[in-house]
């Protein structure tokens, strides 16, 4: 899986480029993003297949990003990584549609796991709605596009 | 904590302090059984005495009124008897002349035939005008006494007749006189005089049918006793106590005697005479019923105020036992409230604290772990598995520090059931290991016993330290330094585990056992809110399993939990 592209989003500069540079070492390569706007600048130019974002700061914070990507309806997993969290934001954030929640400091080992299955989990969906566009059914691929927090929502 | 905790409630304001003071509950108490007491006790005191006061007075004229009449009855027998008498010397002195009663035979006959016709004549004497004896009959010779200086002699020429006080004769025999003066058409006067003996008096007196305890007597107006009396002295002694004012109708007050009786003394002056009847009841008699009343009286008040004492203490036990059992209540209840605030103001100061240390935390992660990375890479050094090592000890810290900080985050968390996937065990150790440090402290032998091959099961991890933690502080709680705790865990059967949490320590009794789950009971004056041990029952019931208690004074306690494998319905909520 060394195509795999992933945005790391962390106001901590020192932490986040350490986390790049350890992800690299385990062949998976990252850009990075030190605010919410730069996250957000750089999906207007480019779509990530997951991004490692943490929830608390300044300006614009993770949760906002987090829900502006489940917006855009792009195929992108989001894994939640803060040093912040509560409960309650974990709730937020799942209901919204994060693939994961971690919390800091966080095992290299066990977020590299998560990574990949975040993007096994892209590439499925990916293909759920390749085939669902195949059949015809570009309503149903198009939904399955869209965040799993909606469903969350549908079945409460 | 608990030494905090104390120190903390002693700062609150006073009011909390003084509710819980014993010494107000007993003056309040002291209070309502006197107020209670009083108002019952007063009126049935006020309604005794009076009582005792009527009966007093209605027993006084009880007893009043037929000595009143006896007395009237025998003085009218006095005057009769008085009045005969005199009579029969004015007849004979009316119907004779001078001239026959001068003459001894016919005065002797006429004495013989009053002697025969009426008892108690003694001897009969005609005076002259001058005063001389001029006839006697009797049983002296008088004859030729000159009775001119006599002042009875002057009386009965003033008054036309006279009786005398009585005196005794020659004897010493009690008598008196009747003494008569007649006075003839032609203008002169010759006094005729009788003297009578008086056992007709004595007579009389015995006809009273007096009890033997009274007394009846005559006197005369200046208290010369006139007869005999059983208790006031023989006949011309000196009555022995003041006589009573001159009343000629019947009349009866109370005094005491020169024995010091206390007696009703019922009396009448006569009015021609001298004399003074006088009977004497002493009031023992009634005073013998007036105090076997008044004792029955006062023991039934007595009973009545010993009644009323119990009653009032009892209901006023009972009352105030309720009202400091609602203070007490109340008292938990605002500790409780303060308890939860503390924790969760604590819990989050917890928080924030952690969530500040999380960052460099992840930074000092990253930063040793990619050491860690550039190091594996690398070609061999000679200091290589020494800064190996040295790193490994730096994420080792990061580990520990982490588990603090999550711990510390899941302090504060809130009591929703989350169920997991768990091992049984190491959520012990994971418990055990908060109370490591105090165990040491204490020289608390903490022994873990851990089943092996145990099944995981769907729980909720916090709520099940929580619990586990709950008795555990129960237990480091009743044991002394140097006591023993052990925790054991096995596989009861396919669905439940089973873990059982025993101490050494003072163990609880039969009472206490009964209320252990009770919310708001506890034995921890003034530190326990009462609600450790009825939150875990609550949560061990949630997550679908069973506690139970086995305890004995001395010997300690223990506690088993059996959790299902797989939690019932509805065990999230």
């Amino acid at each position: 899986m060394k195509k795999i592209k992933l945005l790391l989003v962390d106001d901590e500069e020192n932490f986040v480029r350490t986390l790049a540079e350890r992800l690299q070492i385990r062949e998976l390569g990252s850009q990075v993003a030190l605010s919410g706007e730069e996250a957000l600048d750089f999906l207007a130019k480019d779509t990530p297949d997951v991004i490692v974002l943490d929830l608390r700061m300044p300006g614009i914070d993770g949760m906002e990003v987090l829900r502006r990507v489940k917006r855009s309806k792009k195929p992108i997993q989001v894994i939640i990584l803060t040093g912040h969290g509560t409960d309650k934001d974990k709730e937020e954030a799942m209901r919204i549609g994060a693939f994961e929640y971690h919390k800091k400091p966080v095992d290299i080992d066990s977020l590299v796991f998560s990574i990949k299955n975040a993007y096994r989990k892209k590439m499925e969906d990916m293909m759920v709605a390749a085939t669902f566009a195949q059949a015809g059914d570009f309503e149903s691929a198009e939904q399955i596009l869209i965040d799993d927090g909606m469903k969350d929502k549908a079945g409460e | 904590m608990s030494g905090e905790e104390t120190r903390i409630m002693h700062d609150l304001p006073g009011e909390v302090d003084v509710v819980v003071s014993p010494a107000r509950y007993r003056v309040l108490r002291r209070k309502i059984v006197a107020l209670m007491v009083m108002v019952s006790v007063i009126p049935l005191l006020a309604m005794a005495v009076i009582n005792l006061q009527q009966y007093h007075a209605t027993l006084d004229r009880e007893v009043q009124a037929p000595l009143r009449a006896l007395l009237s009855k025998t003085r009218n027998s006095f005057e009769l008897l008085l009045a005969e008498r005199t009579s029969t010397v004015s007849f004979i002195a009316s119907a004779y002349s001078f001239r026959d009663l001068a003459d001894d035979k016919a005065l002797n006959r006429i004495f013989q035939v009053m002697k025969q016709k009426f008892t108690g004549f003694v001897d009969l004497g005609l005076i002259d005008t001058s005063g001389v004896q001029v006839t006697y009959a009797g049983p002296y010779s008088l004859k030729g006494r000159d009775y001119t200086e006599q002042p009875w002699f002057n009386e009965v020429l003033f008054k036309g007749r006279y009786i005398s006080d009585i005196f005794l004769g020659f004897r010493k025999m009690p008598h008196f006189v009747i003494a008569v003066q007649h006075l003839t058409d032609d203008g002169s006067s010759w006094v005729l005089r009788a003297t009578i003996d008086t056992g007709q008096f004595d007579r009389l007196i015995a006809s009273m049918g007096l009890d033997p305890e009274s007394d009846a007597f005559l006197v005369n107006r200046k208290g010369v006793l006139q007869t005999s009396t059983k208790y006031y002295g023989n006949v011309l002694d000196q009555l022995p106590f003041e006589m009573p004012p001159m009343s000629f109708e019947t009349t009866v007050r109370t005094l005491k005697d020169h024995m010091g009786r206390e007696i009703y003394l019922a009396y009448a002056y006569f009015p021609d005479t001298d004399y003074v009847l006088m009977a004497v009841k002493p009031r023992s008699v009634i005073m013998r019923t007036w105090n076997s009343l008044r004792t029955d009286m006062v023991a039934v008040f007595l009973a009545g105020v010993f009644l009323i004492m119990a009653v009032a203490y009892r209901i006023t036990a009972a009352l105030v036992d309720r009202l400091r059992e609602s203070d007490e209540r109340r008292e938990l209840a605002f500790r409780q409230v303060e308890h939860s605030q503390k924790l969760s103001s604590i819990g989050r100061l917890a928080a924030g604290v952690a969530h500040e240390v999380n960052n460099p935390l992840a930074i000092i992660n990253e930063k040793a772990g990619l050491m860690k990375d550039v190091l594996g890479m690398g070609a061999d050094f000679p200091e290589k598995s020494r800064f190996e090592g040295l790193i490994e000890a730096i994420l080792r810290s990061v580990d520990r520090c982490r588990t603090i900080t999550h711990r510390m985050l899941g302090f504060a968390r809130q009591m929703d059931v989350k169920i997991e996937d768990l091992d049984v065990n190491e959520i012990i150790r994971e418990t055990t290991g908060f109370l490591e440090r105090e165990a040491a402290y204490r020289n608390i032998g903490l022994h873990l016993h851990l089943g092996e091959e145990m099944a995981r099961i769907a729980s909720d991890r916090g709520q099940l330290q929580q619990v586990f933690l709950n008795i555990m502080n129960n237990a480091f709680a009743a044991v002394n330094d140097g006591g023993t705790i052990s925790v054991t865990t096995w596989q009861k059967d396919d669905a439940t585990v089973g873990i059982t949490i025993q101490d050494d320590g003072c163990g609880m009794s039969d009472e206490t056992q009964k209320h252990i789950f009770e919310p708001f009971f506890t034995t921890k004056k003034g530190t326990g809110t009462g609600l450790g041990l009825s939150i875990t029952y609550g949560i061990v019931k949630r997550l679908g399993g069973e506690i139970a208690m086995q305890s004995k004074v001395g010997q300690g306690t223990t506690f088993s939990i059996f959790l299902p494998v797989t939690p019932p319905e509805g065990a999230s909520i």
